[in-house]
């Protein structure tokens, strides 16, 4: 057997950085002012970063730091999970506009610290999206500084000196001085004002969007030297294990631990509060075993004897659950949004299609389990720990300590894996509770996968109806969809019950298509578990659902799936739901003048995706293509993916083609890994994904009952087709969007290969 | 007592003999490249080598270690160059790195015995080790290149 992987079998040159800044450790001369105040910019065009805590940071002090060997350190200062937005391409965007040589830059990772560096709260699929312009503007402004400096130093005008490439030129004279040479004569300098400053033209681009750029941490993952959060290693550590009430809202009745004490290596026992809902990311009441190693605290916990008082979700099941969602959306619900008069349109039509679907609670099951460190030495916090929101978690720890934020110090480590799970910092704000019972010596909270696993914040569970009202000339004039699904909003608030704002606007009520008379309505559904944001959101559930209709619309009028999508979507033309959103239309925080819903771009991935993935070619028996295409994160992307399918119903998946419409974008090399992942995880959570609760408790508990694709399942050839654009075309994000249109494309062609269509997920044995 | 080498260095422990290789290397050694993924030998992010074998450290014992070698990421290659390792940067494996060390530490004793694996023999021996980012294609490819039969 043969065959190819992906495209990626060309070597791509590898830039061993590492190497070249072996024994630099001088002290940066351009040193890091962060007293300085932040800088509000004015850009090219607006973002939704203005509205987030704390806004963009742009002042080069803050982020730049030359050394006087030329060695350009830069600061990264949100969470890098493994996209290499963090870390890779925002201080790719600072060099580029900085005209560094990139291989003499180093990264440092920041602190959680947003007054100082803006806003950190890695999550959204906006960290190009909302740092593009500002981390520029940082460059630009470091550039310039050393201009000013170079100037100076010759007795020049600066009009005449011009940086290129780790070295500012006098153009007339030929005269040249290194970026090291005038660190700190730049360093000195205030920073320039946002006005005067001239951003490169996209043809001066070194690195962005260039290509090939490799994550920094390359040769560190490699070798292992890579630090995560489990992997804090601080002197006399302690070591914790904690027994967590398996009911959300439940408490410890009572415990015994005489046998816990017993287990050589075990130090003390800490039993932790719960917090009544909604309790935000406030820790599980539960039993906590501090030990002198991982093992010991596991065994220590092992013996602990508890019982357990369940509380008000005692009795939750998940599979009377589904049913009550099932029964929220077959009757009339909350209306989200309303166009013509889709309840008449239905009623006159010549042809009613109606399907429901029905997708589960997941689990995000990060490679690396959760874990936090924590101590406190002269009243001062340091924790260790892998979040998404540094800062925020800072803040909202310090709160509840009840000191001053700037006597916490958290340093964020590598994330092994997020998606939306460590934007979550339950497990640091248990650090620093056990620290705190230990007097402040060093604890390192370890969570093992069972407790990551019947623990999580988890991706909400969904029902959906979809009704389309057909005329006599095979066109949809009306379109219905109920959706029914528990809230995140609920650790927020006393339970809303109804999806919020955020909810919505996530592939609901800005369904994009061209339909006369449309009704979006919410379910009631009530929380009973701890809901999270999972990667992509509400939008896997919405876009699983939708998509599928479209194909089944498509089937019951005899028509090509790819063509009833682009009839659905209609022409190029920008789509408002501001008017017609019963509540705000909430658009990933962004204005929606700069990113409108454009069907235009919609259409042109539809249609880019179908002709790349030869859309009706010709496919072995057993083979059927399936095609799906959906805005989300004020991304376009469409998917088309080939299945085989064989008599027994497994399941492989020969091909993935995938077109994406960022804006412009930074890294391809990144994008394309980022969707070859989505491509991974979409599969994972069609054919395995479920979590499910009996008597409140979650049944699942590992990788053998909460199976996720293996490599032999893994897409063979993942085939990635990017959109090109200008600078001027906003940036938008790159992590969540590959995700939601997975899985409908993957439905859409297991029923071409095999007249099989899938309401409910995952599918697991539903083809056998 | 267990008498163990691990990266070629004779060591000794004399604590719990239960406690699985992984704790020890991580929190009594302060070898953290070897990573904990799920405790019960089903994801793969612990791989080590223990006598030329991958083997899960988070399901052998340190008494079952007693006398035998150990191998570490961090001891695969002194410069980090093994070619298993530079296979993995050439095609830019990693997204959150993580699974990574033990990907490599799996790939590396397949090729030591298997030189010039089958698509086949690959993907049978990396299916015990997870990637939740994704990045099986990339590693296949870079297992197949650092093989002979690339």
């Amino acid at each position: 057997m043969t065959y190819q992987r992906n495209q990626h079998d060309v070597a791509i040159a590898n830039v061993s950085r590492r190497n070249l800044l072996k024994g630099v450790a001088g002290t940066a001369a351009f040193v890091l002012a962060a007293q300085l105040p932040a800088i509000r910019p004015a850009m090219a065009y607006a973002t939704g970063a203005a509205s987030m805590p704390h806004g963009v940071v742009t002042n080069p002090h803050v982020f730049v730091a030359i050394a006087q060997d030329g060695t350009v350190t830069i600061v990264a200062h949100r969470a890098e999970m493994g996209n290499g937005a963090a870390r890779t391409s925002l201080p790719m965007i600072v060099a580029d506009e900085l005209d560094a040589d990139w291989k003499r830059v180093r990264v440092v990772q920041s602190p959680g610290d947003e007054e100082t560096y803006g806003n950190q709260d890695t999550d959204g699929s906006r960290s190009v999206r909302h740092f593009i312009q500002p981390m520029r503007q940082v460059g630009a402004g470091a550039r310039k500084m050393l201009e000013i400096a170079a100037a100076k130093k010759w007795g020049v005008d600066p009009k005449d000196v011009v940086a290129r490439f780790h070295e500012v030129v006098h153009t007339a004279s030929g005269r040249k001085l290194g970026y090291g040479e005038l660190a700190e004569a730049a360093a000195a300098l205030p920073a320039p004002a946002l006005d005067t400053l001239a951003l490169k033209k996209p043809a001066d681009f070194r690195y962005m969007g260039k290509g090939d750029v490799t994550i920094v941490d390359l040769f560190d993952i490699t070798t292992g030297k890579a630090t995560y959060g489990q992997d804090v290693k601080l002197p006399g550590m302690l070591f914790a294990v904690i027994a967590r009430s398996p009911v959300v809202e439940g408490k410890v009745a009572s415990f015994d631990a005489t046998a816990t004490m017993k287990v050589p290596g075990v130090v003390k026992i800490v039993k932790i509060d719960g917090t009544p809902a909604p309790a935000a990311f406030a820790p599980l009441a539960g039993v906590a075993v501090i030990a002198k190693n991982t093992w010991a605290a596991i065994k220590g916990r092992d013996a602990l004897k508890i019982t357990w008082d369940d509380g008000p979700n005692a009795n939750f099941d998940s599979v009377a659950y589904k049913a009550h969602l099932e029964e929220a959306v077959r009757k009339p619900g909350k209306l989200e949004r309303n166009e013509g008069d889709a309840e008449a349109a239905l009623k006159s039509a010549a042809k009613v299609v109606t399907a429901e679907y029905y997708s589960p609670h997941l689990a995000h099951a990060t490679m690396e389990p959760p874990s936090a460190t924590a101590r406190m030495t002269d009243g001062k916090w340091e924790i260790w720990t892998s979040v998404q929101s540094p800062g925020g978690a800072r803040d909202d720890i310090a709160k509840r300590l009840g000191v001053d934020p700037k006597s916490v110090t958290l340093h964020n480590e590598l994330l092994g894996g997020g998606f939306g799970r460590k934007s979550k910092w339950d497990f640091a704000i248990e650090a620093v509770l056990l620290s705190k019972a230990m007097d402040g010596a060093p604890v390192k909270v370890v969570w093992t996968r069972e407790d990551d696993i019947r623990h999580d914040f988890y991706h909400t569970v969904t029902a959906e109806r979809l009704e389309a009202g057909i005329d006599k000339d095979n066109k949809v004039v009306a379109w219905r969809h109920r959706s029914a699904a528990p809230s995140f909003m609920s650790n927020f608030k006393p339970d809303p019950k109804f999806p919020g704002e955020i909810e919505l606007g996530m592939g609901f009520v800005d369904t994009p298509f061209n339909v006369p008379n449309i009704r979006l309505e919410s379910g009631e559904a009530q929380s009973h578990v701890r809901v999270g944001w999972f990667r992509s959101v509400n939008n896997v559930a919405h876009a699983w659902a939708i998509q599928s209709f479209v194909a089944e619309v498509a089937h019951a009028l005899g028509r090509d799936p790819k063509d009833m999508l682009l009839e659905l979507i209609g022409p190029p033309r920008v789509v408002s739901a501001a008017e017609k959103a019963t509540t705000s239309w909430w658009d990933y925080g962004e204005p929606h003048d700069v990113y409108p819903i454009d069907t235009g771009r919609l259409r042109k991935v539809a249609e880019l995706v179908a002709e790349k993935a030869g859309w009706g070619r010709q496919l072995p028996k057993g083979h059927g293509l399936g095609i799906a295409a959906h805005r989300s994160f004020v991304t376009y992307v469409a998917t088309v993916v080939e299945v085989a399918v064989d008599d027994k119903g497994n399941i492989k998946v020969p091909r993935v083609d995938t077109a994406i419409d960022c804006g412009f974008f930074v890294n391809q090399e990144r994008i394309r890994s980022q969707i070859e992942g989505a491509a991974v995880m979409g599969l994972a959570l069609a054919k395995y994904g479920e979590i499910t609760l009996k008597n409140g408790r979650v049944q699942q508990s590992n990788f053998n009952d909460f199976q996720v694709v293996r490599h032999d399942e893994a897409p063979l050839v993942t085939n990635t087709h990017i959109v090109e654009n200008g600078i001027e075309v906003p940036s938008s994000g790159v992590g969540e969007p590959g995700m939601p249109p997975f899985a409908p494309a993957l439905c859409n062609a297991i029923f071409a290969a095999t007249g099989k269509r899938i309401r409910r997920l995952p599918i697991g044995d539903q083809l056998a | 007592m267990v008498s163990v080498r691990v990266n070629g260095q004779a060591r000794s422990f004399d604590g719990d003999t239960s406690m699985p290789l992984l704790w020890y290397l991580r929190d009594e050694l302060g070898l953290t490249g070897t990573k904990f993924g799920c405790g019960v030998a089903l994801c793969g992010a612990c791989t080590v080598h223990v006598d030329g074998e991958a083997v899960r450290a988070c399901s052998i014992a340190m008494s079952d270690v007693a006398d035998k070698s150990v191998v570490t990421i961090e001891g695969l290659d002194p410069k980090g160059e093994h070619p298993v390792q530079m296979a993995w940067r050439n095609v830019s494996v990693p997204q959150c790195g993580y699974c990574q060390a033990g990907q490599i530490m799996q790939a590396a004793a397949l090729l030591a015995k298997t030189p010039a694996p089958t698509d086949q023999q690959i993907d049978d021996a990396m299916l015990g080790n997870i990637c939740r980012c994704g990045c099986y294609q990339r590693i296949h490819v870079a297992v197949r290149n650092a093989s002979k039969g690339a």
